[in-house]
């Protein structure tokens, strides 16, 4: 995803302790998130959800499926 | 009464508890495990509460040391209630967290807690509401000027203190197939009274499905039910998989946060969207200060600012405390008459506690400037921008203050640099940051580099200092590599944090804080660090010469006075070269002296003789001991590190010296051992076990090295 981009949660497929990481900061399906930037080596990435930054690095975030918005 | 108070990260919760308790707060650790225990009493008309500030947590799983402290304070201790703080901004989050509270069956008091933000957002939350559907007393608070702090404890009182406490009962709604499994396994559970004293029936259920390790093992050694509870999650598990293709854990979060969702749809939050100004002033500020390039630069510059506010605010402090420590010195030395008593009070004790003492201005502006750093929330981002350099090395984003505060920029210190090391959340990378922190160039170590670099690289000592750092970075990184890949093996803890909005700290937060790490450090140096002193000052000076030995010199003496063939300047020259010569044979005949001699056999690999043997030896108590103990070994008296350039000039022409024995020194100063006040502080952040292991690895590695460089020349 690019920056500033939306998109719509629509799977988790992380378990144990990465995946509850993830599902306790409010990253479950039908969550809308945005792209907000990424640190200066373009990893981690940072998303904004229900008013909140988050950031994951990217092979964590590779385990969330999402829907883009375009 | 006792009040637990639980939150997120970053909802005020600390704020909030020094608002409650004022000063009157007490820091432990938890038994076993390094999280901080924070207690206060509240006083407020006729009633005294104890006040337990549980780490902040997201949730009450069982995966970090922070979640498993909470939830079993919860369980064990039964506090009477929870206050829960919630940011009021976020608070779908939130109320995540309250959700599991009440599902546990803890009495709950829900703070709203940063209402002002809300109200300048435009955001309107139906308090009224949202307490009627969660069926707990709900508070609006602004910790930070202390708004709603009566209503909040009239609430506490009248729904915690009443005498007949009533146990929530939440029951969230999982979903068919989660459901069907708990009506089978909550009577099995009631029927044998399967750790019912400790949780509710349901709940205990649930943690089986979510697949919860701490519940699971505490059912394991309970017997009964378990193997039946555990067939019953296998066969959920394995139909979500087929039919579903998801977990049990993940419909139980889903859920939950379905449930908050409804919730608030029922007319308690009304956003409006074109004023989430906090949000947007945060991110217009990280498009500069996270920016691909600005970003790094003005990181540099605030490490470095930092450091050098630091050292020169630090130092004012510093001087004083050494003068004064330098005149309790001279007031002892003028009261107590020569010999060993004096020895003692001087040497061992005054020395010692005040070398250790004159750290704490240091450590109190240090970590005022780094509670500012965190509180504002600008620490995040640096974890943010340097994770993936750090990530290469086993390492943590949040690993890089200590690695800098510890002599990353030459001069740091690894006492604050290790305390530092808290603000890691994940075990692994802290611990493994805790152990290479003390191979960065502190303080005490740059004396001892200049004065070697000036002996045999003459003229090079600002590169060579340069190259130093260098090394040390390339040390650390390498060895936390090594560590991460054999005992502190494992996948790298999950990185997924939140960047709080910018937000100014308070200064009172602050300065508690301060307070706070300044005391610990200081009751340390009132007890272990003492006894270590006078421990370290008697093996340098027992036993001593040998009485023909005092009686040669005490007849060279009296030769030096009464000779009339010399001036009075060269009598007095020869007598303190008489003195030093003393000082140095007592030195070599010491315990410390001894160990040195012994140990020539072993050091001679590495090109170091007996007298540099014992300033290592000296070195451990504190790294500036070594180049004065150096020059009482070579016979010079004690050589003031700031001005070494005698002693330097003595080793450049000591015959067993080459730039090679110059350089294997510096590598082994730089790597061996960190100093006792730094070990006694990582067996305060960690343990015993890992400080003893941090002495015998560094030493054996420096050794290594040593013998490397050395046998290359």
């Amino acid at each position: 995803m690019r920056i500033d981009q939306q998109a719509t949660v629509e799977q988790i497929s992380a378990q144990g302790e990465l995946g509850r990481r993830i599902r306790d900061m409010g990253l479950t399906p039908g969550t809308a998130i945005k792209v907000v930037g990424r640190a200066p080596l373009k990893d981690p990435v940072a998303i904004r959800l229900m008013g909140f930054t988050l950031t994951l690095r990217n092979n964590e975030a590779d385990h969330i499926q999402v829907a883009v918005q375009e | 009464m006792t009040i637990a108070l639980m939150g997120n990260p970053n909802s005020g919760k600390t704020t909030l508890f020094n608002l409650l308790t004022g000063g009157r707060q007490h820091v432990g650790n938890y038994s076993g495990v390094t999280v901080e225990k924070r207690e206060g009493t509240l006083k407020a008309d006729d009633m005294t509460w104890q006040v337990v500030d549980l780490p902040g947590t997201y949730s009450l799983t069982a995966y970090t040391e922070d979640e498993v402290v909470a939830r079993d304070f919860l369980v064990r201790n039964r506090p009477d209630g929870a206050v829960t703080v919630l940011d009021a901004t976020n608070l779908e989050r939130s109320l995540y967290l309250v959700v599991q509270l009440l599902e546990l069956g803890v009495p709950v008091v829900v703070a709203l807690n940063m209402m002002d933000e809300v109200r300048k957002n435009g955001t309107t939350i139906a308090t009224n509401q949202l307490a009627r559907l969660l069926d707990v007393p709900v508070v609006e608070t602004v910790a930070r000027t202390g708004e709603g702090r009566s209503d909040l404890l009239g609430a506490a009182r009248k729904s915690l203190d009443s005498g007949e406490v009533r146990r929530p009962h939440l029951t969230v709604s999982y979903g068919h197939d989660i459901e069907e499994a708990l009506t089978e396994m909550v009577p099995l559970i009631r029927e044998q009274a399967f750790l019912t004293d400790l949780y509710p029936a349901r709940w205990t259920a649930i943690k089986y499905l979510e697949n919860d390790e701490d519940v699971m093992a505490k059912g394991a050694r309970a017997g009964a039910p378990h193997d039946q509870l555990l067939a019953i999650v296998d066969r959920v598990a394995a139909h979500l998989q087929t039919t579903l293709n998801t977990y049990p854990e993940a419909i139980i979060a889903d859920s939950r946060y379905g449930y908050i969702t409804s919730l608030l749809k029922q007319g308690v939050l009304t956003r409006n969207p074109d004023r989430e100004s906090r949000a947007r002033f945060s991110d217009n500020l990280d498009r500069i200060l996270t920016n691909s390039v600005f970003g790094p630069a003005i990181m540099l510059g605030v490490i470095y600012g930092m450091f050098q506010a630091t050292f020169v605010l630090g130092e004012i402090p510093m001087g004083w405390l050494e003068s004064f420590f330098g005149w309790l010195g001279n007031s002892a030395s003028a009261m107590i008459p020569d010999g060993l008593l004096q020895s003692l009070v001087v040497s061992g004790i005054i020395d010692g506690v005040g070398g250790v003492l004159g750290f704490v201005p240091l450590i109190m502006v240090m970590f005022f400037l780094l509670s500012f750093l965190e509180d504002s929330g600008y620490m995040a981002r640096m974890a943010y921008m340097l994770d993936r350099v750090f990530r290469a090395f086993g390492l943590h984003g949040s690993s890089v203050m200590p690695m800098i505060v510890s002599g990353g920029i030459p001069g740091g210190c690894a006492v604050p640099g290790v305390m530092a090391a808290r603000t890691l959340r994940s075990p692994k990378e802290k611990i493994a940051t805790i152990l290479v922190a003390p191979f960065m160039s502190c303080g005490a170590k740059v004396p001892v580099f200049l004065l070697l670099a000036a002996a045999f690289f003459p003229g090079s000592g600002a590169q060579a200092l340069f190259w130093i750092t260098v090394a040390g970075w390339a040390a650390a990184l390498v060895v936390a590599r090594v560590l991460r890949s054999t005992v502190l093996k494992g996948e790298a803890t999950p990185f997924v944090m939140e960047l709080p909005p910018y937000r100014m700290p308070t200064l009172r937060g602050m300065c508690i804080h301060t307070w706070e790490r300044a005391w610990q450090y200081i009751k340390k140096a009132g007890t272990v660090i003492l006894a270590i002193s006078i421990l370290l000052w008697a093996a340098m000076t027992f036993p001593g010469l040998p009485s023909e030995r005092v009686a040669a010199f005490e007849a060279e003496r009296s030769q030096i006075e009464t000779s009339s063939v010399m001036t009075d300047e060269a009598r007095e020259q020869a007598l303190l070269e008489l003195d030093n010569r003393q000082s140095g044979e007592s030195l070599r005949n010491s315990v410390a002296g001894r160990i040195g001699t012994a140990l020539e056999p072993v050091t001679e690999w590495a090109g170091f003789d007996w007298r540099t043997n014992i300033a290592l030896v000296g070195g451990f108590a504190a790294k500036e001991v070594i180049v004065s103990t150096l020059g009482t070994a070579y016979s010079l008296g004690e050589v003031d590190p700031e001005e070494a350039e005698p002693l330097s000039a003595r080793l450049a022409s000591e015959p067993g010296w080459s730039p090679w024995t110059a350089a294997a020194l510096i590598a082994f100063v730089m790597l061996y051992a960190p100093c006792f006040v730094t070990v006694v502080t990582i067996a305060r952040e960690l343990s015993w076990g890992w400080a003893s292991f941090s002495v015998v690895m560094n030493t054996v590695l420096a050794f290594a090295v040593a013998v490397g460089i050395n046998a290359m020349g």
